[in-house]
């Protein structure tokens, strides 16, 4: 279970990665966070955003027409 | 101890930008990128939508740069904002509805205010791939220092591809950024760039045709004025403008129009509208999603709208074809309805 969720169903990219952005400033280095997206695009711009800013990609996942991508806040 | 000297750059995900990045990188500056998304960035978007696009890598370019460039990219969203910029340009429209030149003093100025918020951190200018006379309008060398001033941003503004030719800014006055090794390219000729992006061992770049955004695109563009002539005021929402990227558009009467998927990627899009927008599908045979936006008002136009997405499916050759409209609140109607022909669809009806 990730620590937060943020809900990015049907934004279209940059969208998913601007609010997965502004969501992980406020959290803590270590934390968690499980974004819910529609758009097949996050797969490669959440993970390319979250290497490029030091966090880490736990998992991605396909699920049911949902995307479920887990990012741990790096410092 | 010298402080350290930090610049922000404006990255649109082009090959311009990136240049200019490595070139104040390799005077051993520490830049980060900004890309602002004001709603009508090509990036991503038709490309997740349209089946087509299915093989072709759905990559963000200015996040694919940033990572190229070993940059942290902090990526806007100024949608809002952006409305006045579309809607009252001081310097008026390019070619269609680009206001290229108020857009690019407006991320500008967002970038002063960035480089004012992170000082502290050591930002204290502004770098850009702009180079003079490469676009119509809004980079020619008079328009240049117009970006410079309006955008507030005045000496702090770099533009490390063609600095040589314009006056002397901050960084290189202070000597933090060598002038001498800056460049001094105009016009429209790329071959330069190309030459640099092979200095600099970069292969694999995006070259947008025409602009970076879809304002520059002539059918975008009269799709939105059709827009705002049907509903008598000059203003959009993210959703308005997100609709006008996807599916046919077709006005049959000023007071609606119906939105028709090309494929089952778009049909899935618009789906994701049905909560919002009257919907019609067929139930018969196989066919697009489609949405109306603006009013059904009469029986009338409702079997019109329900002939057309007839037309557009499997069954457009069929005598009859059964279609299911859904109103947001007032649940569904089943219709029965004769496919328009091809050739009884007027060629005005067209958006
Ligand atoms: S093409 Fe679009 S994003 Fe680019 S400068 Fe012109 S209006 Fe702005």
């Amino acid at each position: 279970m990730s620590d937060y969720q943020l809900d990015c169903q049907r934004l279209l990219c940059p969208l998913p990665v601007i609010r997965t952005q502004n969501k992980v400033k406020e959290l803590a280095v270590g934390d968690t966070l499980c974004v819910v997206c529609t758009d097949p695009g996050t797969k490669n711009d959440i993970p390319a955003w979250a290497r490029i800013h030091g966090h880490s990609l736990v998992s991605i996942e396909d699920k049911e027409d949902l995307i479920y991508i887990v990012v741990r806040v790096g410092a | 101890m010298t402080r350290q000297h930090k610049a922000i750059a404006l990255i649109s995900g082009g090959l311009d930008s990136m240049l200019a990045v490595r070139v104040i990188q390799e005077q051993g500056i520490e830049v980060e990128g900004i890309n602002f998304f004001t709603g009508f960035c090509v990036e991503g978007h038709t490309h997740a939508i349209r089946n087509h696009h299915k093989d072709k890598e759905k990559r963000n370019n200015a996040l694919w740069v940033a990572e190229q460039l070993g940059i942290k990219l902090h990526i806007v969203d100024v949608i809002e904002e952006y409305k006045d910029v579309l809607l009252n340009p001081k310097h008026g429209y390019g070619a269609n509805m680009n206001p290229c030149l108020d857009c690019k003093i407006f991320m500008v100025g967002k970038a002063v205010e960035w480089v004012k918020s992170n000082h502290q951190d050591g930002f204290d200018f502004i770098i850009t791939g702009e180079v003079i006379g490469q676009r119509p309008k809004s980079q020619l060398k008079r328009t240049m220092p117009i970006i410079a001033r309006e955008s507030g941003a005045d000496d702090i503004l770099l533009r490390p591809l063609c600095a040589k030719n314009l006056p002397e800014t901050l960084p290189e006055r202070e000597g933090w950024v060598d002038r001498a090794k800056l460049h001094d390219f105009h016009g429209r000729n790329r071959k330069p760039q190309i030459a640099l992006a092979r200095h600099y061992g970069l292969n694999d770049f995006a070259t947008p045709a025409g602009g970076c955004c879809f304002l520059t695109d002539e059918k975008y563009s009269s799709k939105l004025v059709d827009l705002w002539q049907a509903r008598h005021s000059r203003d959009y929402e993210l959703d308005d403008i997100m609709l006008l990227k996807v599916g046919r558009h077709l006005r049959p009467a000023p007071h609606f129009k119906v939105i028709v998927a090309r494929d089952a990627g778009e049909s899935k899009f618009l789906e994701g509208y049905r909560k919002q927008y009257p919907s019609l599908y067929s139930t018969s045979h196989n066919g697009p999603m489609a949405l109306i936006d603006g009013q059904l008002k009469h029986h009338d136009d409702v079997e019109t709208a329900a002939a057309v997405v007839a037309r557009f499916g499997q069954g457009r050759t069929a005598e009859q074809v059964e279609i299911e409209l859904t109103l947001p609140d007032n649940g569904t109607q089943n219709l029965v309805v004769s496919p328009l022909a091809s050739e009884a669809i007027p060629e005005e009806w067209y958006v």
